[in-house]
């Protein structure tokens, strides 16, 4: 069994192989090549999950050791596996979510001459998360963890032909590289204090280790987390990353590649458990989070950007949950997994709501969809019950656990996370509310040519705008698209009920990550009362905003808030204003410094050369008889010297 | 006669002839001057031998006799080519190695 673990991880990798190398003669086969050994990598999943099953608690794990990468004596790098209760969740999630959409993208990408090319980059995309989840040691992760980045951005820039898609590629990939220096930094002082980076080793060796130490690896771990799951503060490239075709926003940018962050921390749970101030900047980075996400997704007009702005506040709720320590860890993976099925269905109903419309990406062009677009209707809006935590529905029950795990933690801390993650939870019921009422309720706005914006005007005239305008034919999707949309959506009514119901993730989970059910001020009861309470407030307000009245087909001015929300909460200009300036700046002085200083010195001293030997140039005249008069001098001064020297 | 009487004329056989190759400008007078200046340190050697009774300084000035019979030739026949291409034996005029 254990040596069908490195399958997992080859056959997408095949795949990638194959389908980059292969050339154009695989065009018309490509997709299915890839998607084919995406179901390979999930059948194996599931065949290994079932010899899991059959096991006791104590003995699920497995491990499989290839080969020895780099072995030097005190060095050890390995290629090998481990297969856990926790690699087990993620392995299903990946394969069994990235095999659906590799389903959905063969509807989605049909018209696109490079679909080939696509297949191949979500194959290695597959391949990289694989390895993260599988690694039994840092190292190891840490190549998936590129890999991913890797394949992040080539999916982001796929459509390359756009400028938008090129800078945002490139601006993920920058954004990235900040949180994979803080992982490579953890490795490397994983090495120096441990020794090594294996899991084993460097989890049991905490217990000897001081705390300052733990609580520097612990936060630059987190430093890691936060570039990959677009946490406070690296989240700016997020919102961006919706240029990608949207399912690579369901597939890296929702459901897998930015939960990574959470799965490093519970992973580390050991480090961050001895760690308590690792621990409560970790839950602070999350409840920031986690109302920074969802703030922005209520101004976006956008509907994959308001979906990425909830995206980064539900991983806000799981990094919250994995800070929280034993109390959270179950509840932040269980979380993952249910928001992986219900984000990734929502990004794919809006891909098919975009592939009805033309591309129009703006909820202000859509309205009035539902009749057009039943199926994408009825998932969607399973999606969205899930997604705010309708009673029954799998967001029900993670998020409700999580926000019962923050009050459990107890003290001040935990009433204010408690509140926030509340908070949160309210918002969230607002701006899911508001894209559903935009985007398949109301008045059918795509009817008319859009109105030009006064604050940006376009190049050419609005009466030629007008002229040209397409009515778009607003039609269901293909079958390969919706298919994958229903079985996601089963998965987000289902899946939370299916782990809740007699703890059964939690005893799956338990023996990896531990549970401790924390001291709760507050009875389950109520909790779940109080989350209905804010929820109805939250979409009521959407109602009556954006359902009782008509949708201005141009976005009010607005107040502040809104408008910084609409900027991302000016994320951008932030970065503007104090790195990028501020490097500039930096930069500025430095080229000053150097070409004051460091320069000055050089060309000074070559100056000074310079214009002494342009002096002593002119003692050679050609004058035989004015050498030999300083032949002469020179020669009388040596012997006055030297007498000299001899007197005294 | 006391030998130093022969250090004097020497160093002043010494000093005319350095003077003349620093004031004359005709080549052939300077090479004369070099000449007087050489001979001069012969009758120094030859008085130090003398005054210190042994044939060191002797020997050194018959060295000294071969060494300048050789330079008159290599001199001589520069200024011999120096006075065809350039019609003067003036030292001066021929200055052009210079920036």
């Amino acid at each position: 069994m254990e040596n069908l673990i490195a399958l997992l991880v080859a056959a997408p990798l095949l795949g990638a192989a194959v389908l980059l190398c292969g050339g154009r003669r695989l065009d018309a086969v490509g997709h299915w090549i890839g998607t084919v050994l995406a179901a390979v990598s999930f059948v194996i999943g599931v065949v290994l999950f079932a010899d899991m099953l059959g096991k006791g608690a104590e003995e699920r794990e497995m491990a499989q050791h290839l080969f020895s990468w780099v072995p030097v004596e005190s060095f050890q790098a390995d290629i090998a596996f481990q297969l856990d209760q926790l690699s087990m969740t993620f392995v299903l999630l990946i394969t069994g979510v990235g095999s659906l959409i590799h389903v959905y993208s063969i509807g989605y990408m049909e018209h696109d001459e490079r679909r080939r090319r696509f297949f191949g980059y979500l194959n290695l995309f597959l391949a990289a998360m694989l390895l993260l989840v599988l690694a039994d040691n840092y190292l190891l992760l840490y190549v998936g963890w590129e890999g991913v980045g890797l394949a992040s951005y080539l999916l982001i820039g796929f459509w390359q032909h756009k400028p938008s898609a090129a800078t945002a590629a490139k601006k993920a990939f920058l954004v990235n590289r900040v949180g994979d220096m803080g992982l490579s930094i953890a490795i490397m002082l994983m090495f120096a204090w441990f020794g090594t980076f294996a899991f084993g080793p460097v989890l049991e060796a905490t217990g000897e280790t001081s705390e300052g130490k733990l609580t520097a690896i612990g936060l630059m771990l987190l430093l890691a987390a936060c570039g990959k799951s677009a946490q406070v503060p690296l989240q700016s490239w997020l919102g961006d990353a919706m240029e990608g075709p949207t399912p690579v926003s369901a597939l890296i940018h929702a459901a897998t590649m930015v939960t990574a962050g959470v799965y490093l921390i519970v992973r580390s749970a050991d480090i961050f458990n001895a760690a308590p101030d690792a621990q409560l900047v970790v839950t602070v980075v999350g409840a920031v989070t986690l109302l920074f996400g969802a703030i922005v997704g209520c101004a976006k007009d956008d509907i994959k950007k308001a979906l990425a702005g909830s995206t980064m506040s539900q991983i806000g709720y799981m990094i919250l949950a994995a800070g929280l320590g034993p109390i959270g860890y179950v509840f932040a993976i269980m979380h993952l997994v249910t928001h992986g099925f219900f984000k990734a269905g929502l990004f794919l109903g809006a891909g098919s709501v975009m592939h009805g419309m033309n591309d129009e990406v703006d909820m202000r062009r859509y309205g009035g969809l539902r009749k057009y677009m039943p199926i994408t209707f009825v998932t969607f809006g399973l999606g969205y019950l899930a997604i705010i935590g309708f009673p029954g529905l799998s967001g029900f029950f993670s998020k409700d656990k999580i926000i019962e795990a923050a009050f459990a933690k107890g003290g001040t801390e935990g009433w204010i996370l408690g509140s926030v993650a509340l908070l949160g939870a309210a918002i969230t019921a607002y701006y899911m509310t508001r894209v559903m009422l935009m985007t398949f309720f109301g008045e059918e706005r795509w009817r008319h040519a859009p109105t030009p914006s006064p604050a940006e005007p376009s190049a050419e005239p609005a009466a030629e705008t007008r002229g040209e305008y397409e009515v778009p034919h607003p039609h269901e999707s293909p079958k390969s698209m919706t298919i994958p949309m229903i079985v996601l959506a089963f998965g987000s009514v289902f899946a939370g009920g299916f782990f809740s119901i007699g703890d059964r993730f939690m005893h799956w989970l338990e023996p990896v990550t531990g549970h401790d059910h924390g001291h709760a001020p507050v009875s389950a009861m109520t909790v779940t009362l109080a989350t209905m309470v804010v929820l109805v407030i939250g979409a009521g307000i959407a109602y009556v905003q954006y359902g009782r009245r008509p949708v201005p087909a141009l976005a009010p001015r607005g107040s502040l808030l809104t408008r910084a929300a609409r900027r991302d909460l000016l994320q951008d200009d932030f970065n503007h204003v104090v790195l990028v300036r501020g490097g500039e700046h930096l930069t500025r002085s430095l080229v000053y410094v150097d070409h004051s200083l460091v320069d000055g010195v050089v060309n000074g001293t070559a100056a000074s050369m310079g214009g002494l030997s342009g002096r002593l140039r002119k003692l050679q005249n050609g004058y035989a008889r004015s050498y030999a008069v300083s032949m002469f001098g020179g020669a009388a001064v040596l012997i006055a010297v030297t007498l000299l020297m001899r007197a005294v | 006669m006391n030998p130093v009487n022969y250090l004097y004329l020497a160093a002043l056989l010494f000093t005319i002839g350095a003077t003349g190759v620093l004031i004359r400008r005709n080549a052939i007078v300077v090479f004369m001057c070099v000449e007087l200046m050489l001979n001069a340190c012969n009758l120094a050697l030859v008085a130090f031998s003398r005054m210190h009774g042994n044939l060191d300084g002797q020997i050194i000035a018959f060295f000294t006799m071969v060494v300048a019979a050789a330079e008159v030739v290599v001199g001589l026949a520069i200024i011999v080519s120096l006075f065809r291409t350039r019609h003067s034996a003036s030292v001066d005029d021929a200055s052009l190695m210079k920036l």
